[in-house]
């Protein structure tokens, strides 16, 4: 390496400076938040009945690591969350494929996506329960619920928005539409499939959570309507602080699948 | 010589709720084998419609198409097209790019795979074999779109502005490269441009259309005396400036 300029220098050391104030101050906000909730609970300030604290939560999370009971808590909603996504992934890609192929059938489905993506899908769940029954089916159905319908337009736009001359290519090259799919529609939608998957994750939770509430026995979602009914605020608070570590976890998931496949490229 | 194109009659008109709008009117002309003719007009009369309706991509109203004698739709010959950008996908390696058509028409074989190898190190590509297109220059990426067309080997080449997205001095250059490469191939071709000097400098007939709706002015060959007939040297061959003013003068009173 050669030199560097004074001026190259000074840059350098300004953006060093720049991304450990924001790291620095990250940590600070959560270490100050948890320090404030913890001091003021034991002086009395907040109820900590109501209220918890952290080091209450912390214990109860390490009460359930003892009796084991919280990985299937764990593990359950973790299995709704990723069954759901996979599927919202798979059927949205194939209805979007379906909808591409056929400008027909989607002129004409339009307004119903349209109606469906719109609609509360908590509204859907009591349904579901009926439907269904009270079991894992019906929260896996209303995982999906919640993502598919945007998921399936989101896919079909940027179908659309191909570059009509790649497609146009194709077709000099004397190939077929299913060419025009395999060889430009879908490898230049992967990136817009990737931001889809990382909305769908979050989604697919949410709808996993949803379920939960009205058809479980075991998942965080369960344990937070339990909690809540027999206020076990540190249980309550235990699971939404895992919920964000999992939603956290799921994300940054795809995101690694995101930074292999940019890699690759 | 062997005529192995010939038009008869073509219309063609484009259509939407507000009504339709003529495109092409009584196109008529043929080639033959080894010719370079150039389709010059005013932007958007219709020129890049009549290069897909000889492709096959759209069919003509009315009117008839035969290649080597066979009407189109029943015809094997191989028509190459280029289009106006190279349309090289970011997502392949320049010799992926490359066998896209194979890939497409299923004609992916060690022997065919050699050959786009083969094209690749004939036309200066090699070291680039597996680079992105992003790395290439303008002119690398309108070769690469080149071979690409010419590993089909097609009997016919039509090339749809294909140097119209490339800065001037580059724009020379490809035009000088892609248009001896096609010669020493004795590829036929049909250019379509705008650009009145590029159609001088490498076809041996211009065909002048009218605005739109298309119809043919007039057919001009092209004769230059030169030992070396390349793009380069015909621009600064004198005749170069009677053509063009020839064109000019026809493109104009027509308005």
């Amino acid at each position: 390496m050669s030199e560097l300029s004074a001026g190259q220098r000074h840059f350098l050391s300004q953006q060093k400076r720049h991304r450990r104030i924001v790291s620095v101050s990250r940590v600070l906000i959560l270490l100050s938040f948890l320090f404030i909730w913890e001091f003021t609970a034991n002086v009395g300030i907040i109820d900590s009945f109501i209220f918890s604290s952290p080091s209450k939560i912390a214990l109860c999370f390490w009460g359930m690591l003892i009796d084991k009971s919280i990985f299937l808590h764990i593990g359950v909603t973790l299995y709704e969350t990723i069954l759901s996504f996979i599927l919202v992934i798979a059927i949205s890609i194939l209805m979007a494929v379906a909808l591409w192929f056929s400008p027909k059938l989607s002129e004409i489905l339009d307004p119903y996506l349209v109606v469906l993506n719109s609609l509360p899908k908590s509204a859907l769940a009591p349904l579901l329960i009926v439907w269904l029954g009270a079991n894992t089916t019906t929260i896996i159905v209303a995982g999906m619920s919640v993502a598919i319908f945007g998921s399936i337009l989101n896919l079909y736009t940027s179908f659309t928005t191909v570059d009509p001359e790649k497609i146009k290519l194709i077709y000099t090259l004397h190939g077929s539409k299913y060419h025009a799919l395999t060889k430009v529609v879908i490898p230049s939608s992967i990136p817009a499939i990737i931001s889809t998957m990382k909305v769908n994750i979050g989604l697919c939770l949410v709808g996993v959570i949803i379920g939960e509430f009205l058809a479980a026995r075991n998942g965080l979602g369960y344990l937070i309507i339990y909690a809540s009914q027999t206020f076990k605020l540190d249980w309550l608070l235990m699971s939404i602080v895992l919920l964000c570590i999992m939603a956290m976890g799921l994300y940054s998931l795809i995101n690694f699948l995101e930074r292999i496949y940019q890699k690759r490229v | 010589m062997d005529q192995i194109l010939e038009l008869r009659h073509i219309h063609y008109a484009y259509h939407n709720m507000e009504g339709e709008t003529p495109a092409l009117i009584d196109i008529s002309f043929s080639m033959n084998k080894g010719e370079f003719v150039a389709i010059v007009g005013p932007s958007g009369c219709g020129k890049s419609t009549l290069l897909s309706i000889i492709s096959g991509l759209i069919e003509p109203e009315k009117g008839l198409i035969k290649i080597n004698g066979k009407y189109l739709r029943e015809s094997t010959t191989n028509i190459g097209y280029m289009l106006q950008h190279d349309q090289l996908f970011e997502w392949r390696t320049i010799y992926n790019n490359v066998i896209l058509g194979l890939e497409v028409q299923h004609m992916l074989s060690a022997r065919s795979k050699e050959k786009a190898h083969e094209l690749l190190d004939t036309y200066g590509l090699k070291q680039f074999e597996n680079s992105k297109p992003s790395e290439l220059s303008g002119g690398m990426r309108q070769r690469a779109a080149l071979v690409r067309t010419l590993i089909l080997e097609p009997d016919i080449l039509l090339l749809d502005e294909p140097f119209s997205a490339l800065d001037y001095q580059t724009r020379l250059n490809v035009g000088d490269d892609i248009g001896q490469i096609i010669r020493r191939e004795k590829k036929t071709a049909i250019l379509v441009t705008h650009d009145l000097s590029e159609a001088i400098s490498l076809a041996d007939r211009v065909i002048i259309l009218t605005d739109r709706p298309a119809t043919i002015l007039q057919t001009l060959p092209l004769k230059f005396d030169l030992e070396k007939d390349t793009p380069l040297n015909r621009r600064n061959a004198p005749e170069f400036k009677t053509y063009f003013n020839l064109i000019w003068k026809e493109l104009n009173t027509n308005e």
